[in-house]
């Protein structure tokens, strides 16, 4: 039965793998690409057919799981945002050198813009790297019809294949035509120890094989379904304009296709290399109009020589960061947008902030007061809601970079002497790759004062289960922190004393300290409260 | 026939819930839409907006572009002027008139100035009618009736019969609020 639904890009990508079969998907929660899992975790469908869709720890073990049940013979799914691919690298890249056995779809959003992110890495070059197939669609339907043909491809081609979306698509709503129908797809577990253990003499065949496999790759891309060519009719144009992703919607919203310009949509890779030489062949220059890094913009420089003139990031004709939008492509075709009302002086920005009331507040109001006294302190934050303790009123943060970085950079600087340093990361971000990092200043016995804000969930995503729940104090001292140097209070006003008085103590004290203020995000408190009501 | 909206306010306004109705109406009325969301963290008291394009043809860009609004909708009068540069020409502005004063220097005299300048507002206290007939969490329902006479491209019943659509799994007390707040937002705009 057909139907039409109204789906964000995210959902679209669920839906669709859903019914091409999915036995599991394995995430952690990251913005744009959270509601993947979301809404296969609300699926009803999802108990009925045993459809694993719990949280993972992190990325890479999210990564490693779903090749276990690809490897069982079962279709799996990982969803992660941009930077989540960094900490998959490892299995993700070696995946592609085991191959798969059951089709296994890695979905990647990038967030041109950093909406909500600290980088604008594009996902592409990951796919290039580990040499396999990828898949980017430009709109929610897109999104939809290419997983059932995703899953299909790395079935066929024993390879992952990496599927990836920005922001503009996660989050957008379009009306979709589904299918309503599920596929009952699996295979035998794997039984080939030769494919899948990765001493350097199977990888070195698996490499081979890998390698030999691209021109097949690039054949696949130049007939997919999903690669549009338009009025290309080998008539000489001006301009030519090649376009993935995102970036097609802005060319065709600028009427292209009235106009005549001919146009490549590339949504497979690697490059369909062929159909941007005849493209080139029929053009005097090609402009290039992608959301992210110049990826296809490269490639194509390389294919059509140096002569040639390529319009787009590397020309300056678009600009090198920010997403793309219509205006901005309109002005690389020529058109000035029209715009009749300006934006009025004084109009002032509203930065988000953390909620009134929340556990973090305290926590940066009660740092704040004791190292008033240590002119020296350093503050090595962490990933989530408490970033925001970075801007006014509390200005309490020194340093965020990367999931984790708080404890190891904090350690780091006490090796070197300085003092007090002070790491604030989350009760996720902790579980996610925090442990390991305290693991080393343990051994070390560094001089270091770990604050894991514990607010029981994954706040900044919108409230997702929190792997380490529960577990804090048994974890910190399992990994080797002084039981007496594990500290818990509740951060609120109320208790403002005995929290500075803590910090203070565990400051003072030589080697490393965990305090652990604990009290619950007041989103999902309320959230849970409009559910029970007492 | 087109309508692009700009929806806009402050994190936790409810502008998703006036976009998921309008989102409704259109899929029912079997038109075309697209509809840009924002999650993560802008959503914590923070500005907010979302691009709403309805239309009976092809819609490609899910953002829209400059100078295209029929209408900006807002939940929040100095957020609606934060999105001028996309107002068409002879586009509406239907707004709450009650600031949100969550930031230290809130910019009292250049809002009202501003709106002093623009043709086609209609400006509505939301949050006081909602307070004086007992539906706190309708304001936005109330700011949706008041836009819906606009829009053409839809009719303020199939707005309705999405209310019921939306809210109806939140029972039928919420439903019957919701559809008085729509009306009265209408009888406010006429």
């Amino acid at each position: 039965m057909n139907e039409t639904r109204l789906l964000l890009g995210d959902e679209a990508i669920a839906l669709g793998a859903l019914h091409a079969g999915l036995k599991g998907v394995y995430a952690y929660p990251g913005t744009p690409s959270t509601e993947i899992t979301e809404f296969i975790q609300a699926a009803e469908a999802r108990d009925r057919r045993g459809i694993h869709c719990t949280w993972s720890s992190n990325e890479k073990t999210a990564m490693e799981a779903a090749l276990g049940m690809s490897y069982a013979g079962f279709r799996s799914m990982v969803c992660m945002k941009h930077v989540g691919m960094n900490v998959a690298a490892d299995a993700f890249v070696n995946s592609a050198m085991t191959g798969v056995n059951g089709g296994l779809v890695v979905v990647a959003a990038d967030d041109p813009s950093m909406h909500s992110s600290q980088n604008e890495q594009d996902s592409r070059f990951y796919g290039k790297f580990a040499m396999i197939p990828m898949l980017e669609p430009s709109t929610q339907q897109e999104a939809y019809d290419m997983m059932d043909y995703a899953f299909a491809l790395s079935e066929k081609e024993k390879l992952p294949v990496l599927m990836r979306l920005t922001t503009r698509l996660a989050h957008s709503r379009a009306a979709v035509r589904v299918a309503g129908t599920v596929r009952d797809q699996h295979l035998q577990p794997a039984d080939d120890p030769s494919s899948w253990v990765l001493l350097p003499a199977n990888a070195r065949r698996k490499n081979d094989r890998l390698t030999a496999m691209q021109a097949h790759l690039q054949e696949l891309s130049e007939s997919s379904p999903f690669t549009l060519v338009s009025h290309a009719d080998g008539r000489q144009a001006r301009l030519g304009i090649i376009a993935s992703g995102t970036g097609y919607n802005y060319v065709m919203e600028n009427k292209a296709a009235e106009n005549g310009i001919p146009v490549l949509k590339v949504s497979q890779y690697p490059l369909p290399g062929q159909k941007v030489k005849a493209l080139a062949d029929s053009c005097k220059s090609i402009l290039v109009v992608e959301d992210g890094q110049p990826f296809i913009e490269e490639q194509v420089k390389a294919l059509t020589g140096a002569g040639y003139s390529i319009l787009g990031k590397l020309s300056g004709d678009l600009p090198r960061t920010g997403e793309l939008n219509p205006d901005i492509v309109a002005r690389a075709l020529g058109h000035e947008p029209v715009q009749f009302y300006a934006k009025p002086q004084g109009i002032a920005p509203r930065p988000p902030a953390l909620c009134q009331g929340c556990g973090h507040r305290d926590v940066y109001i009660a740092l704040n007061k004791v190292l008033a006294d240590y002119p020296d302190a350093r503050v090595f934050a962490d990933i989530g809601c408490y970033t925001l303790g970075a801007l006014p009123p509390f200005c309490a943060i020194d340093s965020c970079v990367d999931m984790g970085a708080s404890i190891t950079m904090a350690k780091g600087a006490a090796d070197a002497g300085l003092h007090p340093a002070v790491a604030v990361i989350g009760d996720s971000t902790f579980t996610h790759s925090g442990m390991t990092g305290l693991l080393d200043a343990v051994n070390d016995r560094s001089n270091i004062t770990v604050v894991i804000s514990d607010n029981l969930t994954t706040a900044m995503t919108g409230g997702q289960d929190s792997a380490g729940t529960n577990k804090f104090e048994a974890i910190c001292i399992a990994l080797g922190v002084e039981p007496e140097h594990v500290r818990v209070v509740v951060p609120l006003q109320k208790n403002m004393e005995s929290i500075t008085a803590v910090i203070r103590e565990e400051i003072d004290h030589e080697g490393v300290s965990v305090i652990i203020p604990r009290r619950e995000c007041m989103q999902t408190l309320s959230r849970k409260t409009r559910k029970n009501p007492k | 026939m087109k309508y692009d909206i700009i929806l806009s306010g402050v994190g936790g306004q409810g502008i998703l819930s006036i976009a998921t109705v309008i989102g409704d109406a259109a899929v029912k009325a079997g038109l075309q839409l697209k509809q840009a969301e924002v999650h993560g963290m802008s959503q914590r008291g923070g500005e907010v907006e979302s691009g709403l394009r309805l239309s009976d043809s092809t819609i490609y860009s899910d953002l829209l572009p400059s100078g295209s609004a029929d209408m900006i909708l807002s939940m929040e009068p100095m957020e609606a002027l934060r999105y001028l540069p996309f107002l068409a020409k002879d586009g509406y502005i239907v707004t709450s008139t009650a600031p949100f004063r969550n930031i230290p220097e809130y910019p009292e005299e250049a809002v009202k100035s501003a709106y002093e300048a623009l043709p086609r507002v209609t400006g509505i206290d939301i949050e006081r009618l909602a307070r004086e007939n007992s539906m706190p969490k309708s304001a936005n329902m109330i700011l949706l009736g008041a836009a819906s006479g606009h829009f053409g491209i839809l009719t303020p019943e199939q707005l309705k019969e999405s209310i019921v659509n939306v809210f109806g799994r939140k029972g039928p007390q919420m439903v019957e609020t919701n559809l008085r707040a729509f009306d009265i937002g209408m009888s406010c705009s006429q």
